[in-house]
């Protein structure tokens, strides 16, 4: 069974000539790359384009992965530089905690989910709202960490910073994901701890 | 800090430290120190309550779904596309090794004729160990364009970054 193979295997039998053996890792990583992506791009749709062109680079690239990393590092570098590149070409707005707008912004994102969130008062939603709140670097991070498997040795790889930087970056998103629960989830937080 | 100073305020730098303790980065000392603050301090035990809620809380937070087409959409693009040849495959590190020496021969070159323009008095007695008296060097003749400030603020300037990056790698392997 191909699926039982592991990441540097797969791309073996993909330079090899395998193309669907690609397949394998787009199942294996889309979830990953599309959250990540989500955390950039504020729309499901700019998202999943972007996590497509995500793995299309990826494809193109497929040579060029010595395997000297993880699979899923040398991924994540290309997410964030993809990422970077989108929102540079279409001039999004980035949520930056610096800017009063972006206040009034998560206040309305906060108020049209306060809604959403009391149905379905669980705790996995509450924190998937409050990493929304964050700026794009803070969720990004956080996500790098808790959800993509990463050391801070690599995550410090995969932004181009120091790992003792990645580490105070990682500190200060995570006091400012308890600040943003506390200030828009109060209720929900004693509820659910 | 030690455990014996449990009077002081919890500042920002012991959050730190909690936050290590519990992502498995303190050095057993540290660990030891910190577990002992824990049993003694109910103001870093509440801390760390605080701290281990947020940590739970976002291992438990799950990761997005895309759409059910994700896969056979980008299947469909590649199928059209070839993989590119690794980079290492068509880069010839003779060709950078050989731009490195040509603006070393430059920085080599223009310090040679900087020397040839000096005004040398080499009559002069040999009492100094340096065969130069730099008093009657004439810089100005050095330093007597812009440009050539320009080149050598920015060489200074890419000299000083290489002893940084030199100097940060030295730290690094000495901390680790």
């Amino acid at each position: 069974m191909l699926t039982g193979l592991n990441d540097n295997e797969i791309i073996s039998k993909v330079l090899g000539g395998d193309q669907q053996a690609y397949a394998l890792l787009v199942d294996r990583y889309q979830r990953y790359v599309f959250t990540l992506t989500l955390r950039f791009v504020k729309t499901r749709e700019d998202a999943e384009e972007v996590a497509q062109d995500v793995f299309i680079k990826v494809y193109r690239s497929l040579a060029d992965f010595r395997g000297a990393s993880k699979f899923s590092t040398w991924l994540y570098t290309i997410v964030n530089t993809t990422c970077i590149t989108f929102l540079r070409k279409k001039k999004l707005e980035t949520h930056s905690l610096d800017n009063e707008k972006v206040f009034e912004a998560a206040d309305s994102i906060d108020s049209g989910m306060r809604a959403n969130l009391v149905e379905q008062k669980s705790r996995v939603a509450m924190v998937n709202k409050a990493i929304q709140l964050l700026n794009t670097d803070d969720a990004e991070i956080l996500t790098l960490f808790y959800k993509g498997e990463q050391t801070l040795d690599e995550i410090a790889a995969i932004l181009a910073i120091e790992p003792n930087t990645a580490k105070v970056r990682l500190h200060r998103a995570r006091t400012r994901l308890k600040d943003k629960m506390e200030i828009h989830f109060a209720e929900e937080v004693k509820d659910i701890l | 800090m030690s455990i014996h100073q449990t009077n002081s305020p919890f500042g920002e730098g012991d959050e730190q430290r909690l936050w290590d303790y519990i992502d498995g980065l303190s050095s057993p000392s540290e660990k030891t120190v910190i577990e002992q603050l824990l049993e003694a301090n109910a103001e870093w035990k509440a801390k760390y309550h605080e701290l281990l809620d947020v940590h739970q809380l976002m291992q438990s937070s799950e990761l997005e779904q895309p759409s059910m087409r994700f896969t056979k959409n980008v299947m469909d693009e590649i199928a059209r596309l070839q993989i590119a040849p690794a980079t290492r495959s068509y880069i010839n590190n003779n060709i950078i090794r050989g731009i490195g020496l040509f603006f070393i021969s430059i920085i080599i070159g223009f310090i040679i004729y900087g020397i040839g323009q000096l005004d040398l008095d080499w009559s002069s007695s040999g009492k100094s160990v340096i065969p130069v008296d730099l008093s009657k060097v004439n810089y100005s003749r050095f330093f007597n364009n812009t440009w050539v400030n320009a080149f050598m603020i920015v060489n200074i300037v890419a000299g000083l970054f290489l002893l940084d990056r030199f100097l940060a790698n030295k730290r690094k392997k000495f901390t680790e």
